[in-house]
């Protein structure tokens, strides 16, 4: 599989929806594909990363109106098990058809579990709407909180927006302060299991997103699968999105497959030292499991 | 339409969940048995006395040694079934007849309760308790395929089969704990939460984006490791995600 996945089609879009874009981390792709989705009874609700008592640390949550979705909309820099929720979604929420929310990691469990469902019973022909976001490596909430509070200088509850982009994450406060630090020195903090990662742009997604690739203020979108180029036809039918075709904006396509051939570079690297990891006493490796090998 | 593959359901010390499970795909039972499969042993469901050839035999329960009938059963079964599955948590892991709950002091008495690929081999684990009925609908799909299907069906079934077979070689022991030895000590956890949607007994919380297990709630039925993506994951299968779940579709139709 190409570094970008399988896609039918690939677009630089953006919400014309004034209430998500406010809240919506670049282009409100996924919170307007979700309200799309609930409006027409695509999905009856959605598993998304919903707020909790403490700042900027997200709960995974079923949601069934746009009230809801908005207020679960932007992204938070941190780790929201979403999949805790599938079977929960469709057996204690009853739900039917479920839309979900993920990572590439994320997506990639939701197949699992619905190609082989050992213990997720009723799920598998349930998933109505996988959507999936960019993802270079995600941090523990701990970590976060070091960044924004040790590096940044930030007290949690006073960020308005978190947002990494052109090597920097930055931290934006209500009272409009302006924090940033170098991507670079988040790298210590990322969790282990994201360097092994293989997928940058959510292969396995319905339909997936993320502001690399697309000016600011606006979102690439990779279409993938049949159900997702129902989903994705019938919102820009209904005018949901204004769309700008890919090799029109800047940076354009490059920079996606760039920073996505240097994510699995990477990672097939990190993926093939585990093997020699280690010594044993008599001087071979003992190495590290390879979950792509066998379990 | 070719000919159809035989299964039989051996039934050892378990509770029949599973055997109601296989049954709990409604329709999709019958479909299975119109078309791919003939029914040749089976508690309740097939009045066969005797251990049969077959192509396919799951067995339910863990083994008790201490029965001669069903020790002797379960080499008869293997002895004379192509593909052996440990069919369930007891099976596979022993699940609740070794340990009972969690945490629990086991009795003398379970013992004698083993896996059953302490007695014989085993050719492929289908974990958890019960298994679900989709995933034994999509083995029995496989398994027919694999011992019916032209040369591109089999291609597919083999590499669908293969992790669950990959699993039997592992071992018998399972728990919640295998998600810290082999997933988050081996830094692979990615905090999705799927070990916690899992666990059909809920002893599993996400705690800060890692699973906290509840040793006293778990019953060692290797639901969660089996089902993270970070124990297994085959890109071959996975990246074709679209076009199988549409050739198990099209074949329950």
């Amino acid at each position: 599989m190409d570094v970008l996945g399988n896609y039918k089609s690939v677009i630089s879009a953006r919400s014309t929806d004034r209430d998500i874009l406010k809240k919506a981390q670049d282009g409100g792709i996924i919170t307007t594909l979700f309200a799309y989705a609930l409006e027409e009874g695509i999905i009856d609700g959605a598993v998304v990363a919903g707020p909790s008592d403490e700042p900027w640390r997200p709960k995974p949550m079923v949601v069934s109106t746009k009230a809801e979705l908005l207020a679960a909309a932007g992204t938070r820099y941190t780790i929201s098990p979403n999949i805790s929720l599938i079977k929960e979604a469709t057996r204690s929420y009853g739900l039917d058809r479920v839309g979900i929310v993920g990572t590439p990691c994320q997506i990639q469990a939701i197949r699992k579990a619905q190609l082989y469902p050992i213990g997720m019973r009723d799920v598998d022909d349930k998933i109505a709407l996988a959507l999936g976001i960019f993802c270079m490596e995600n941090l523990s909430y701990q970590a976060l909180e070091a960044i924004v509070e040790d590096h940044c200088n930030q007290k949690m509850e006073s960020v308005k927006k978190m947002d990494i982009g052109k090597g920097k994450f930055t931290v934006y406060t209500e009272r409009g302060a302006v924090s940033q630090m170098p991507l670079k020195l988040i790298h210590k903090y990322v969790q282990p299991g994201c360097n092994v990662c293989l997928d940058y742009v959510a292969n396995l997604a319905d339909i997936s997103s993320g502001s690399v690739g697309s000016p600011d203020g606006w979102s690439t979108v990779f279409v993938r699968s049949m159900k997702g180029n129902a989903v994705w036809d019938g919102a820009i039918e209904a005018g949901l999105f204004e769309t700008k075709p890919m090799d029109q904006v800047k940076p354009g396509l490059d920079m996606v497959k760039k920073l996505s051939t240097d994510k699995i570079t990477k990672n097939q690297k990190n993926v093939d030292a585990r093997k020699t990891a280690g010594l044993r006493a008599d001087g071979t490796p003992k190495g590290l499991r390879n979950p792509y090998e066998s379990p | 339409m070719a000919e159809k593959i035989t299964i039989g359901e051996l039934h050892l010390s378990g509770c029949t969940g599973c055997l109601v499970t296989l049954a709990d795909n409604y329709e999709g039972l019958f479909k299975l048995l119109d078309d791919y499969a003939d029914l040749v042993y089976a508690l309740t469901l097939v009045d066969v006395r005797h251990v049969p050839e077959m192509d396919v035999c799951l067995v339910e329960g863990s083994c008790c040694l201490d029965d001669k009938l069903s020790v002797e059963e379960l080499k008869e079964a293997r002895a004379k079934s192509k593909v052996l599955v440990a069919y369930g948590g007891c099976a596979a892991y022993g699940n609740i007849t070794r340990f009972c709950r969690g945490g629990q002091w086991n009795q003398p008495g379970h013992a004698s309760y083993v896996p059953i690929s302490e007695v014989v081999d085993v050719d492929l684990f289908l974990p958890s308790c019960p298994p679900c009925p989709q995933a034994i609908r999509n083995v029995a799909v496989m398994a027919y395929l694999l011992l019916k299907g032209d040369d591109e069906q089999k291609k597919l079934a083999t590499a669908y089969l293969t992790p669950l077979m990959q699993l039997a070689q592992r071992g018998n022991e399972a728990c919640g704990c295998d998600l810290m030895y082999d997933v988050i000590n081996q830094g692979l956890c990615i905090g999705c939460g799927t070990c916690a949607g899992t666990c059909p007994v809920r002893a599993i919380t996400m705690e800060y984006g890692r699973p906290n297990i509840n040793r006293d709630l778990c019953i060692k039925c290797g639901a969660c490791y089996a089902q993270c993506p970070r124990s297994w994951f085959n890109f071959d299968v996975m990246n074709n995600y679209e076009s199988i779940m549409n050739v198990i579709k099209g074949a329950m139709e």
